[in-house]
């Protein structure tokens, strides 16, 4: 026996939450905003999820073993990975258009890098915006929620085409807020998404501080410059991607700054980005754009906002 | 009623509920006793008997050297067998005065009562304590006679006994603080007077409401000791976190807790100088928690010091299964023994014998960057980036990192859901920036 007793230096003792239990919440999370983007979208999301999830967990798979790396699919980052970019793709998208989503996302911007936790842009954002460079029409072709594909603009796509009245009198706040509107397969319905977002609290995966500082941001801003039209900020609050943006992507932990203080300079950059981006740029949204802008930005952000330990003295 | 504490922070599992109900029993006494000559943070001491000779209980038989030591006194009556040298709990091979016990626990002369507190004075009391080889039994065994006599230019004004306990599966301060409170509250007084102050608050973790009762009341009369309730985290006992929760001074980085006017003892240190003024008997047991899931049937033992753990094992049954890991300590901070054939010493405060599955610590992944090691350390590190620059030979950069305030509580490792042996790297981090300071100085 004597010889068996293994000797390490401490603590000798781990907690039980490993990196597949906080992925698994979050795919928990996912999932009333997935059930809904099928009750809304039906056929046109089933075509964009399922594609993307497996050819995510594919290309990690495969890429891993032809690297000679341990393949780490079990940890289901990839599948969340997967779930998040699909949730960002217009319904009825080409498959082909997804699955190239997700090997870009998976091979570029993670596995490149470094795998889990190196990649400095949120892989699933990264995605989308080369999508959208690539193929503008396919990433831009809206339908309405239901069973009949009808083709219609996003409520921000006709704010920025034809102004405030018009986008306000398409679509009412409560059909915002419940995600019966044309948009992204998952970024439609407020309610749903802030669903996930309690239970990501609830379990402590995420802090309160990125969601509400963005979409704070976003909520004083546009009160601001939209004249202090208050409904007018809800629009901006509910429409487009902010809440998935504000509550699943910029949380995300590779690319967004650990310190307290620099989540909060973090998350004002994004939603100071996003209101500029839709009020004033060339684009009707936003979100993805500002995330991976302040994705770039946070080894700075940290550095700039390095806490002082315990007993440190003020200098 | 208010629970204090600091930032920061986990919640590993208790495992208590094993010996926490448990008395201390006096363990059975041993037939041999391998007393090491050193036993706390300092010299070594030097024997003053020698092989044939025939000591007494509470005979001296190590003389301590300079400031920063303590002597060593027998445990046992009988023949000292030898002097030897064995491997002691951290794997450096120390001197030992081997005794036969001839079971007659024969008294020293010198063990005599020491007569009333309010008789003694200041000088007396800190000279009782260092003779009677006292050191911090709460495992880090510092000479206790060094902490109670502060530099002039240090105002110390406040004691803090530590009896939170925070490690996981110890029951050892619990026990004693329960079964004994008349000596901690004692050993207090004791203490107060010897540094000639009149505060003291006593740190117990709110999983121990149980002690209340027999610490407070009729053996309480004054308010100079108070009693602070904390909130149960761990590490609610370090040192720097335990005086911010009682006290709110914060000890600066770098600094003692003489820097803020405290001193911090372990209740069980308390508790041994009143027994020495009581009864004269130095330093020669303690309350050892004898558990782990390897262990037939966990205890909480009263251990003389010398006692193989091998014995004490036997004594709770011996093992129901082959144990992956034995610690000397709590499962945080305890360290790690390669043999059971080692003596319990004055800070040995549990003998930790972990199952296979007690003991598994899964392969580590990629960091995720989740915050969390950052958001649980007590000291407010960024445990992630000294890890990563210690892991890349980068040691200015951890430092930069403030790599040497790491109170090594382990609260990083323990949370990180990629299992990353955070702690262990920033311990690398802190030997190779203390060994390149030392070649600075040169």
């Amino acid at each position: 026996m004597e010889n068996k007793l293994t000797i390490s230096s401490s603590p000798h003792i781990v907690s039980n939450t490993t990196t597949s239990h906080i992925m698994r919440d979050v795919i928990i999370a996912l999932i009333p905003a997935t059930l809904g983007a099928l009750y809304f979208f039906r056929m046109g999301a089933v075509v964009v999820i399922v594609p993307a999830i497996l050819a995510a967990v594919a290309a990690e798979a495969i890429f891993q073993k032809m690297s000679g790396r341990k393949v780490t699919v079990g940890d289901l980052s990839a599948v969340v990975t997967g779930l998040l970019l699909a949730l960002h793709l217009p319904p009825n998208a080409p498959w082909w258009l997804t699955v190239v989503g997700s090997l870009f996302a998976i091979i570029v911007v993670k596995q490149l890098f470094g795998g889990i936790g190196h990649n400095f842009m949120n892989p699933a954002l990264a995605a989308r915006a080369v999508l959208l460079a690539s193929w503008p029409v396919q990433m831009t072709s809206w339908v309405n929620p239901g069973a009949d594909a009808v083709s219609s603009a996003t409520p921000l796509g006709i704010l920025s085409e034809q102004g405030k009245e018009a986008a306000m009198a398409a679509a009412s706040l409560k059909d915002l807020f419940m995600g019966n509107v044309g948009g992204c397969v998952g970024e439609t319905s407020v309610v749903l998404l802030l669903i996930g977002g309690a239970y990501l609290l609830y379990r402590g995966v995420i802090t309160y501080i990125i969601p509400a500082y963005y979409m704070g941001t976003v909520a004083i801003l546009t009160l601001l410059l939209g004249g202090f039209d208050f409904s007018y900020m809800l629009f901006h609050l509910f429409a487009g991607g902010l809440v998935i943006g504000a509550v699943f992507m910029a949380t995300d932990y590779s690319t967004s700054p650990v310190t307290q203080k620099g989540q909060i300079v973090y998350a004002v950059g994004c939603g100071v980005l996003t209101t500029v981006i839709r009020l004033y740029g060339g684009y009707p949204e936003g979100v993805s754009y500002s995330i991976i802008l302040m994705n770039v930005a946070t080894p700075l952000i940290e550095r700039y906002t390095t806490p002082k330990v315990f007993g440190e003295v003020a200098k | 009623m208010q629970l204090f504490t600091f930032k920061g922070g986990i919640h590993p599992p208790h495992r208590k509920k094993q010996t926490e109900n448990m008395p201390a029993t006096k363990a059975k006494p041993p037939g041999v006793v391998y007393i090491p000559l050193l036993q706390h943070i300092g010299a070594p001491c030097v024997p003053v008997v020698s092989k044939g000779e025939y000591v007494k209980v509470g005979q001296k038989i190590g003389e301590a050297q300079g400031f920063v030591s303590i002597p060593v006194h027998s445990s046992v009556s009988g023949t000292v067998q030898a002097l030897k040298e064995m491997p002691l709990q951290g794997g450096t091979k120390v001197l030992c005065v081997v005794i036969e016990n001839d079971f007659k626990d024969e008294l020293h002369e010198s063990v005599v009562p020491k007569g009333d507190l309010t008789g003694l004075s200041r000088e007396e009391l800190v000279g009782i304590i260092k003779e009677a080889g006292i050191a911090g039994m709460g495992g880090a065994a510092f000479p206790t006679h060094v902490k109670l006599s502060p530099p002039e230019e240090k105002n110390v004004d406040v004691v803090v006994l530590n009896g939170a306990e925070c490690e996981p599966y110890l029951t050892a301060d619990h026990r004693l603080m329960l079964e004994t409170p008349e000596d901690v509250i004692e050993g207090a007084r004791a203490i107060m007077k010897a540094l000639g102050i009149s505060k003291a608050y006593i740190g117990i973790e709110d999983n121990k409401k149980d002690v209340l009762k027999g610490m407070t009341g009729e053996i309480m009369p004054d308010e100079d000791i108070n009693i602070v309730l904390l909130k149960t985290k761990y590490p609610q006992g370090a040192e720097k976190q335990l005086i911010y929760a009682c006290t709110g001074r914060m000890v600066p980085s770098g600094g003692l807790p003489m820097d803020v006017g405290v001193v911090v003892n372990n209740v069980a240190t308390a508790a041994q100088i009143a027994r020495t003024i009581k009864t004269g008997m130095p330093s020669i047991e303690r309350i050892t928690t004898v558990t782990g899931g390897a262990v037939n049937s966990p205890q909480n033992l009263i251990v003389r010091i010398g006692t193989l753990y091998s014995e004490l094992i036997e004594e709770c049954g011996g093992f129901k299964e082959e144990p992956a890991k034995v610690i000397s300590g709590g499962p945080m901070m305890g360290l790690a023994q390669s043999s059971v054939q080692i003596p319990v010493t004055k800070g040995t405060s549990g003998i930790l014998c972990l199952t296979k599955a007690e003991a598994k610590i899964p392969e580590s992944e990629n960091c995720i960057r989740c915050g969390r090691c950052f958001t649980v350390c007590p000291v407010n590190l960024q445990p992630l980036y000294i890890s990563a620059h210690s892991l890349k030979y980068d040691y200015k950069k951890a430092e930069e990192y403030k790599a040497m305030d790491c109170i090594e509580c382990g609260s990083c490792s323990f949370i990180c859901p990629s299992k990353r042996p955070l702690l262990q790297s920033i311990r690398v981090a802190k030997r190779e920036i203390i060994a390149s300071r030392r070649k600075q100085n040169r």
